[in-house]
């Protein structure tokens, strides 16, 4: 985005949910027009949260396509920053569900139970990112190593329920690191790059 | 479409600078064409010295002449009171208000997760050793009212007072001279916010 001076003042931040008008112009289109929905100004308040909400930001920026309507990765952005906005206790927590469930959006479902090669029902104890899930015994590799169950269901619980489910993770720190890696390098390599702003998020 | 030689390089140089586009690039290089050889010898001059004889103050990184900038080295300056600010600039902006009586510290930038500059890109380390090493009580955070610079003021509020310092952040709000009907929410949200007493 290039900035328009401050005729439109804060309404043009990055986590702002703004309703534009917009002049269709050659190259870039221009603002006519900019009503604030909000700000979501605890986000932009606390340096945690605002670095949960910029690796939400970057994530959904990469993944959405340009003139194109991408109404649910909109709406999981918003429910993402929302969350956030309530200052929740664990809010990379919330990040991690919001990535992973921003995978499934974006057309990379991480399938946890039925394998994800030859969809054989589940359980099954080995996750391979390249696959996009679980594999079955037939179709995991040989020097594939197990997930922890405690893992795979936190896994779950993040792709299955609402972020404000996260808000205050019980869960034990150490499960909750390793699934955390576990979505950030399912990202990385569905995305084809790191996301920058996670090396700034407090775990 | 590309010019020859000389004309090209120019258009090329100009169009690495911030804020200029391949269309500004192009106007800058055929502006210097018509311009006396002169001023062009006083312009190229201007900024092959500031690169050689400016350089940044040791202590707070402000541009100076010497190893301290002038603000460092004046006795008169409150040594107890550090304003932190992203760049030389902002010292420059805050000088000339006239409000500000103790010494500043020029952080490089502002922290944002999004370009991928963290607190190490950022003189933050020299800013912890500085307030140890110096008679410092208190800090004003001026840091950009934007979210880089708010991510900035956070993440030093939090550090900065863990040490137990007293630190305030700049207040923002509505602009002089300006009309409140034409303010933006979010800038009269914090003008409210900050509102004291009379
Ligand atoms: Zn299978
Ligand atoms: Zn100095």
């Amino acid at each position: 985005m290039r900035r328009p001076g401050s005729r439109f003042g804060g309404r043009l931040e990055p986590f702002s949910h703004v309703d534009l008008q917009l002049y269709a112009g050659r190259s870039l289109d221009i603002v006519t027009q900019a009503e604030l929905v909000t700000s979501f100004a605890p986000v932009r308040a606390d340096f945690a949260l605002s670095a949960c909400g910029s690796a939400m930001v970057e994530a959904a920026d990469h993944l959405a396509q340009e003139d194109e309507r991408s109404n649910r990765l909109f709406l999981l952005l918003l429910e993402g920053l929302r969350t956030l906005a309530l200052s929740p206790a664990t809010p990379s927590a919330v990040l991690d569900g919001y990535l992973f469930r921003l995978a499934s959006v974006a057309g990379y479902h991480p399938h946890l139970d039925a394998c994800a090669a030859c969809g054989a029902p589940g359980p099954h104890d080995v996750f391979t990112i390249a696959a996009g899930g679980a594999l079955c015994p037939d179709d995991a590799p040989f020097d594939a190593h197990p997930l922890d169950p405690a893992v795979t269901g936190l896994l779950r619980r993040l792709l299955g329920g609402p972020l404000s489910d996260q808000r205050d993770a019980p869960e034990d720190p150490r499960v909750r690191r390793a699934a955390a890696a576990l979505v950030a390098s399912y990202l990385t390599y569905h995305l084809g790059r790191p996301l920058r702003a996670l090396e700034l998020v407090e775990r | 479409m590309a010019f020859e030689g000389p004309v090209q390089d120019l258009i090329e140089e100009f169009g690495r600078l911030p804020g200029i586009g391949p269309k500004s690039a192009q106007r800058l290089a055929f502006h210097m064409l018509t311009i006396d050889t002169e001023d062009a010898r006083r312009l190229a001059n201007a900024i092959v010295q500031v690169k050689e004889r400016v350089r940044f103050c040791v202590r707070c990184f402000n541009v100076a002449e010497q190893q301290e900038c002038r603000i460092c080295r004046d006795p008169r300056r409150d040594p107890t009171v550090l304003c932190v600010v992203e760049e030389p600039r902002d010292v420059m902006a805050i000088e000339k208000t006239a409000e500000f009586r103790g010494r500043y510290h020029v952080l490089g930038g502002a922290i944002s997760p999004i370009d991928g500059v963290g607190p190490d890109q950022l003189r933050i380390k020299e800013l912890v050793a500085r307030v140890g090493a110096e008679d410092v009580a208190e800090l004003v955070l001026a840091t950009n009212p934007n979210i880089e610079g708010e991510a900035t003021a956070s993440y030093l509020a939090r550090l900065l007072k863990s040490m137990g310092l007293r630190v305030s952040r700049i207040a923002s709000g509505l602009p002089v001279g300006g009309d409140l009907e034409y303010a933006d929410e979010v800038t009269l949200g914090r003008a409210f916010a900050g509102r004291r007493d009379l």
